[in-house]
């Protein structure tokens, strides 16, 4: 087998060495009645040519070649060649989390960088080495604010990624902490900011926003912060679409920003892997979950790197850890950090920029189309849209024999939206897959 | 030094040290729609001015950065990484590209099911596998880690014992776990319990006859335990619980030592978590992503995260309504990717090349513990299988403790084994070479450990100033903790310099 380096005269040396007569001497301390008997049910070994030939077959059964107009938290966007280049390097690609520095130098102070990228970005001081996704990273920001401020209500925005709010009510329902629901304004797809202050008790731990929202609309964080905090509540901003970051307002008000960086270079990958990012204020590190890197000195006094502050994690405090998140998605970050590098100041301005134009041109298209958008408020690279000539779905039917994957029916998670599109145009989206698109609606 | 030399590496700033302002390393297509005013379209405020600090370098340089720090890493390209525990094996390159071929990579996770059969059954396909390897009844990928494949299991235990009426707050974990078992227990709002191992390292059965209780929901157990050694009387452990209502969940991030050799399945677990990035070879990336499936009996099926995947004569479906399910751990399907990359390794293997994988991983095993057992104490003497603990007590007495002799592991070219765990065994060296090690490396390996046992004897002071031949010396890890600096911070520009 051509991932197991030795012959079978070097085999039979070492079992020799061993005063073995044959490999199943090896599983000794096996008992008889546990041992396996038969041949595991898996087809033999293939080659190179033949694994290959078995994905094509599967991305066959895909939607390859497609135009895409989904978001709703996993974005299409370009993808520099560097960036794979890079991180596919062995030294990346094949090291292990860096706990001995002196030979890990190279991770830790990319991961550095990283901690300092999304700081920036998010108006934090601080941001941890990367936590699984966007959708865990919520939970955890959760737990960390009801640690800091010794209280256990939660106050959720309806306009928070579903599936998120699901992760979130899975953690929390073991957890004993309670999460009430806040509404979204009717007319502008916000917020629903009077009953958030209605909802604020003395019991809330932390109100939790995501900006831009599910809607693709932004949040007025300010104003959210300010009620948090006027009744000691923390603010956790949480994001799907990082590549707003560039252009919008980064949430500094909050207290901490839980999002999803998979928009910085990695694909869509039905799904993940993905990279969830954790920021929050200087007073608040010691109560953050995850890995942290720190800058320090070498026994020559030369700047080097290496984790610290482990006295909050898993492997020393185990039971009263901050979380038990262990192995986290580092080459994702790395992958993201890389993006990050490459577009740097001016690119991330010009992407969202970019974002922003193509969107508009395609909520342009549909309003020519005749389709309804149920909310004003500024949105960034999506938005909701109630077509009118045939439903959402004949729409995405009739899209698919373009080539074309639709918006999301968002019935499937707010029936009141029942009927309606959420569509996503990102720099990728070509001028005339929008006019094709925009042409199914009528 | 045997297999090193030094060479020259390149310094290199932080790269918000290297920016100058107006270079960029990317350019997007021209706009092709016409452009929008962001203050007019957003409102002013909800438009940042710029990204303070962000850097600022051009495509060349930003190569050049990220190539220079790769240097600096050891990785398992270079040489064999002997962690015990985290199963570093050589992570085949047609992995990395499967997982990127189109239709894959870019698949979207609310693309039409009838457009994304291939992926589903991706999926159903690895269900399948990883249920015939573990003798388990279902699967859920859905878990991002092996930590969170823990707290998936607690959660399903807690959910199955509340459906049968049986309150129970205890998770039961014995001394020599990972430290994510009992802090996944605390998450999962279980109170861990600990349970000591007896004299051989593996669980006391007096004390846990002693300790399961009504209030017990589980046992959680890593087997062959963290010191390598099989649980013998784990089939008894499983009787035990049941008898007494709780459940046995087990912690499978040493399964290399079992595929095709023993099935957790058929010794009575009622749960137990796979770490797809050690037993089935995707990369570590330096900290992640990994993945952690979670394998049940039939009797936690119903609680398992949604969706499930269904067979249908309209194809596989993703099915929502599931009535008792613990809900999700996470967006969309797992780490997609990751579970690719391991269905590969799966198909490269086939079920009889997986066992044969497993062979040489405990054979490298017991051949590197033969050639270090003169050298160094074993606190355990019983056989054991995919990784051998020793511990530092001879050198201890020269003044030399396990991180040193780990330090000076580096200068013979391999990275360090495990430091100091399992906590139960003092001042403990915990090496596992995996499967993928030739018999050179593992010779050079053995003779490097055997230097060292000499040097510490003939010239301790030596062996406590490692590494000498890296780059870097050694760390100071207590002055980062001390004063944390976690970013880096633009220096004030110095008064008067203009």
């Amino acid at each position: 087998m051509r991932y197991l380096p030795k012959s079978p005269a070097e085999r039979e040396e070492m079992l020799a060495a061993l005063g073995m007569g044959a490999v199943d001497e090896l599983f000794a301390s096996v008992p008889e009645g546990l041992r396996f008997k038969r041949a595991l049910e898996i087809p033999d070994g293939q080659s190179e040519f033949e694994i290959r030939e078995f994905f094509e077959d599967r991305a066959n059964e895909s939607a390859r070649g497609y135009a895409c107009f989904l978001g709703a938290g996993a974005y299409r966007h370009f993808r520099p060649v560097v960036v794979d280049a890079l991180a596919t390097r062995g030294e990346f690609l094949t090291a292990y989390t860096p706990y001995q520095a002196e030979i890990s130098q190279g991770i830790l102070t990319s991961i550095f960088e990283f901690q300092t990228m999304v700081a920036q970005l998010t108006g934090m001081d601080v941001a941890n080495a990367s936590m699984y996704d966007g959708s865990t990273a919520v939970p955890e920001a959760c737990m960390m604010a009801a640690r800091i401020t010794r209280r256990n209500g939660f106050l959720v925005a309806r306009t928070l990624h579903p599936e998120y709010r699901q992760v979130l009510d899975t953690y929390s329902t073991h957890q004993g902490l309670p999460i009430s629901t806040v509404g979204c304004d009717q007319s502008t797809g916000q917020l629903d900011l009077a009953d958030l202050e209605a909802r604020l008790g003395d019991d809330t731990a932390a109100v939790v926003i995501q900006s831009p929202n599910f809607f693709g609309i932004l949040e007025r964080v300010e104003e959210a912060a300010e009620l948090a905090h006027r009744r000691g509540a923390l603010l956790v901003v949480a994001f799907s679409e990082a590549a707003s970051l560039g252009l919008v307002a980064p949430p500094a008000a909050a207290d901490i920003v839980a999002g999803e960086l998979q928009s910085f270079a990695h694909p869509s990958s039905y799904g993940g892997p993905y990279v969830g990012i954790l920021a929050t204020k200087s007073r608040h590190i010691r109560q953050m979950p995850g890995r942290l890197v720190g800058e320090t000195l070498d026994a020559d006094g030369r700047r080097a790197f290496c984790l610290t502050l482990a006295t909050r994690e898993q492997h020393i405090r185990r039971a009263r850890a901050t979380s038990n998140i262990c192995t986290n998605q580092a080459l994702v970050a790395l992958m993201a950090t890389i993006y990050m590098t490459l577009l740097g100041k001016r690119g991330l301005r010009e992407l969202g920029e970019h974002n922003l134009a193509k969107a508009h041109y395609l909520s342009d298209s549909l309003l020519a189309s005749g389709t309804e958008m149920p909310f004003s408020g500024p949105f960034f690279n999506e938005f909701v849209v109630r077509p009118t000539v045939r439903t959402a779905a004949e729409v995405n039917e009739l899209a698919l024999k373009s080539k074309i994957v639709g918006g999301l029916e968002l019935g499937r998670f707010y029936p009141e939206l029942d009927g309606t599109l959420l569509v996503c145009a990102t720099e990728t989206a070509r001028r005339a897959e929008i006019d094709a698109y925009a042409r199914c609606f009528r | 030094m045997g297999r090193t030399r030094q060479h020259p590496t390149h310094d290199e700033l932080l790269v918000f040290e290297r920016s100058s302002p107006g270079k960029v390393g990317y350019q997007l297509p021209q706009l092709d729609v016409p452009p929008v005013d962001p203050y007019e379209t957003l409102g002013p405020s909800y438009v940042r001015a710029s990204i303070p600090g962000f850097p600022e370098v051009s495509e060349v340089e930003a190569v050049r950065h990220f190539t220079r720090l790769s240097t600096w890493n050891y990785a398992i390209d270079l040489g064999m990484y002997p962690l015990g525990s985290c199963t570093m094996k050589y992570n085949p390159r047609l992995n990395e590209a499967v997982a990127r071929i189109d239709g894959i990579v870019d698949a979207h996770p609310y693309q039409p099911e009838a457009l994304a059969q291939g992926l589903m059954s991706v999926q159903t396909t690895l269900e399948a596998y990883l249920a015939e390897i573990t003798g388990m009844d279902a699967v859920t990928l859905q878990p991002a880690a092996g930590a969170h494949g823990e707290l998936t299991g607690l959660l399903l235990i807690r959910a199955y014992l509340e459906s049968q009426k049986s309150k129970r707050n205890i998770v039961l974990i014995p001394d020599s776990a990972h430290g994510t078992n009992p802090a996944t227990a605390t998450i999962a709002g279980f109170e861990s319990r600990e349970i000591k191992s007896n004299r051989h390292g593996t669980i006391d059965m007096d004390a846990l006859r002693a300790a399961v209780d009504d209030s017990v929901a589980a046992l959680m157990v890593t087997n062959p335990n963290t010191v390598g050694i099989f649980e013998q009387d784990i089939a008894e452990v499983a009787e035990l619980l049941h008898a007494r209502g709780a459940q046995l969940y087990v912690d499978g991030a040493n399964m290399n030592a079992l595929v095709g050799i023993a099935r957790p399945g058929d010794f009575g677990t009622d749960v137990m978590h796979l770490n797809l990035h050690k037993t089935f070879s995707t990369p570590h990336g330096g900290g992640g992503p990994g993945a952690g499936p979670v394998a049940v009996k039939s009797h936690l099926e119903p609680f398992l995260p949604i969706p499930r995947i269904r067979q249908t004569d309209a194809g596989l479906r993703y099915d929502w309504n599931r009535p008792a399910t613990i809900g999700r751990v996470r967006a969309f399907y797992g780490n997609f990717g990751v579970l690719v990359r391991a269905l590969a390794y799966i198909l490269a293997h086939g079920g009889l090349g997986l066992r044969n994988a497993t062979v040489d991983a405990v054979l490298n095993a017991t051949y590197i513990r033969k050639g270090l057992e003169a050298h160094y104490d074993m606190p355990y003497r019983a056989a054991s299988m995919h990784e051998c603990i020793f511990s530092d007590a001879r050198q201890a007495r020269r003044g030399v403790k396990t991180g040193d002799i780990a330090k000076r592991l580096i200068d013979y070219g391999f990275h360090p084994y495990t430091v100091s765990f399992p906590l139960i065994a003092r001042g403990a060296l915990m090496i596992e070479p995996t499967e993928t090690e030739s018999k050179q490396e593992l010779d050079q390996f053995v003779d490097a450990m055997q230097q060292i046992a000499k040097e510490v004897e003939a010239d301790p002071e030596l062996v406590l100033r490692a590494p000498l031949t890296t780059r870097t010396s050694r760390v100071d890890e207590t002055r980062a903790a001390r004063k944390p600096v976690l970013t880096w911070q633009e220096p004030p520009a110095e008064s008067g310099s203009d």
